[in-house]
């Protein structure tokens, strides 16, 4: 019987893990995923690929509840996702139960980083192949908060992240258009971020906005359809603005 | 063969019991006779003493394996090889002795300890008695333990038990506050420590406490003994004098008190309970807990409390006691 004790994540001679870093390229080649926080909406948008004909759309969920107050998105390997969401899952329901409180969202996001990096130094198995993007609303608070998770355990609190496929122009437009916004303006942002990247239209991106009264709700096509209709109207009279203004300097010089 | 398996049960039983009682009594020396803890050096020096002997005298009654080669011998002393000790004096009837531990136990619960919440907070007291049966052991014991600066915990039962546990407690919650970067609940406090105490069931710990604190949600307080129970509550008296507390606490209670009327309610509540039970007296300690944390109030010797609510009244004497007169 082979002994399936001898790490595979191990040291290169100039300081990488290698076994880490191609976990994050495998990120990198999942679907898009973006996080907004806004003053008291926190909004998660994920990239939807065309599904096939014949499957049922509703068991391909992409965005998840781990507690009635925390959500989570992913890009990477769904089988891995699934067996992390269930770890976290069982955290949540267990620390409710000891410390009779729900779950904090830095303290589900360190739980699952912790959990990412055991998987990182144990013998016989694999990092797992995603990156998380948490949000949620801490017990007693009304504050929203977005976290984000990688493969090599790290985590963090950001404003505003994306990952998977093209997070860096995601993340670009993010940087360069992020101001604090609240209620739709948030969801709006989080759409266009992630249009920036995925074909535009409402059956290729799916949302859920996580409000403190209302927990976390899933976006209708239609809705989303229309607020793409708004943003393209305002992306075209941006423009017509921009080309207004140049025509007039253009004509006076 | 029949012989090697009698010492195998024999010695897997009774380890340190001197092997002569086995083999033929009559050529050892009376002191071989007594059970005595030997470490294994020592007894295995004094069994090749004996087969030593035995093979002088004793031929016809050798052990089987003094015949057969020493491997087996070997063997056999390694197999059977526990460690010496003795016996415990329960083992023999485990139901009398946990019957008789528990007796043992039982008179520690001696003492008055009291908290209840009110407007202003949470007020916790306490009596400093500590006695054995009948004999007073200390009348200073502090029996209300400071887990943080903002929780308290009181000790009925045995005091060992409820000072380690609730210093382990206090440990706890330091390491929750530094992980989650924000104080643990009172509700989450006494819920790690009545689930510890819960695996512990069964095991003879004996501690009846009360958890009092102020956090997020406001002041805290829950009652958590060593059979694992946890209640939730506004007013709790555990102890030998708790009866008596109850009965002051329960017709003085109001819940819009200030701060000095709840601490004269507690005060008085202790001072009648330890005037009755015999169990409980000593000094009266008094902490309040508030927003910002607990503040002791007061520490009051009982006797001088006595004086203080029933002061000596001079009474008219019905005969006059007047000398004899000189014969």
């Amino acid at each position: 019987m082979a002994r399936y004790d001898r790490a595979i994540t191990v040291f290169s001679p100039d300081g990488h893990l290698f076994q880490v870093e191609y976990a994050l390229e495998a990120v990198r080649k999942g679907n898009a995923a973006v996080g907004v926080r806004g003053s008291d909406t926190v909004v998660l948008g994920v990239e939807k690929k065309s599904t096939p004909k014949l499957q049922d759309s509703r068991t391909v969920r992409k965005i998840v509840s781990l507690d009635t107050h925390i959500a989570l998105a992913c890009a990477g390997l769904k089988a891995d996702a699934r067996v992390l969401i269930n770890r976290a899952r069982i955290e949540c329901q267990s620390h409710r139960l000891t410390v009779e409180d729900p779950v904090t969202v830095e303290y589900i996001t360190r739980y699952i980083a912790g959990l990412q990096q055991k998987y990182t130094q144990s013998g016989g198995v694999r990092p797992f192949g995603l990156s998380t993007l948490i949000v949620g609303f801490d017990p007693h608070s009304e504050k929203p908060a977005l976290y984000q998770t990688d493969p090599s355990g790290t985590f963090s609190a950001w404003k505003a992240n994306a990952t998977g496929r093209n997070s860096n122009s995601m993340r670009e437009f993010l940087e360069k258009n992020y101001k604090e916004t609240s209620g739709k303006e948030t969801i709006k942002l989080a759409i266009r971020a992630l249009l920036e990247v995925v074909e535009s239209g409402g059956k290729n991106i799916e949302i859920a906005v996580m409000t403190h009264k209302d927990g976390l709700r899933q976006l209708e096509e239609a809705e989303i359809d229309e607020y793409v209709a708004e943003i393209e109207a305002e992306k075209a009279a941006a423009e017509a603005a921009k080309k207004g203004g140049g025509a007039s300097t253009s004509a006076s010089s | 063969m029949l012989l090697l398996l009698f010492r195998l049960s024999f010695l897997s039983f009774f380890p340190s019991l001197s092997l002569s009682q086995h083999f033929a009594p009559t050529g050892t020396k009376p002191h071989q006779r007594i059970s005595v803890s030997l470490n294994f050096k020592q007894r295995k020096q004094r069994e090749e003493k004996r087969r030593m002997m035995m093979k002088l005298d004793t031929s016809g009654l050798e052990s089987f394996s003094a015949a057969v080669p020493s491997a087996m011998a070997a063997a056999e002393d390694q197999l059977f090889a526990p460690p010496s000790f003795d016996l415990p004096a329960g083992c023999a009837d485990f139901d009398k002795f946990q019957m008789e531990a528990k007796q043992t136990l039982k008179h520690a619960k001696g003492t008055t300890t009291l908290a209840f919440i009110f407007n202003q907070g949470v007020i916790v007291a306490a009596d400093s008695r500590a006695s054995m049966g009948g004999y007073i052991s200390s009348q200073s014991v502090k029996k209300i333990i400071e887990i943080n600066p903002y929780m308290l915990g009181t000790m009925a039962g045995g005091a060992a038990d409820c000072q380690f546990w609730h210093r382990n407690l206090g440990i706890k919650c330091r390491l929750h506050e530094l992980a989650n970067k924000r104080r643990i609940s009172v509700t989450g406090a006494s819920k790690l420590l009545a689930n510890i105490l819960y695996s512990y069931r069964g095991m003879g710990l004996s501690i009846g406490t009360m958890i009092a604190g102020w956090d997020e949600k406001g002041p805290g307080l829950y009652y958590v003994d060593s059979e694992g129970g946890r209640l939730k509550g506004n007013r709790f008296s555990v102890g030998s004098g708790s009866p008596y507390a109850y009965g002051v606490l329960d017709n003085g209670y109001r819940p819009d008190m200030t701060v000095d009327e709840a601490h004269e309610l507690a005060r008085r509540a202790i001072y009648h309970a330890t005037f009755r039970d015999g169990a409980s007296g000593g000094v009266v300690s008094v902490y309040h807990v508030g927003p910002n944390g607990w503040k002791k109030l007061s520490g009051d010797d009982v006797s001088e409390l006595h004086y203080k609510y029933y002061p000596v009244q001079p009474t008219p004497v019905e005969h006059e006691m007047v000398d004899a007169p000189p014969a």
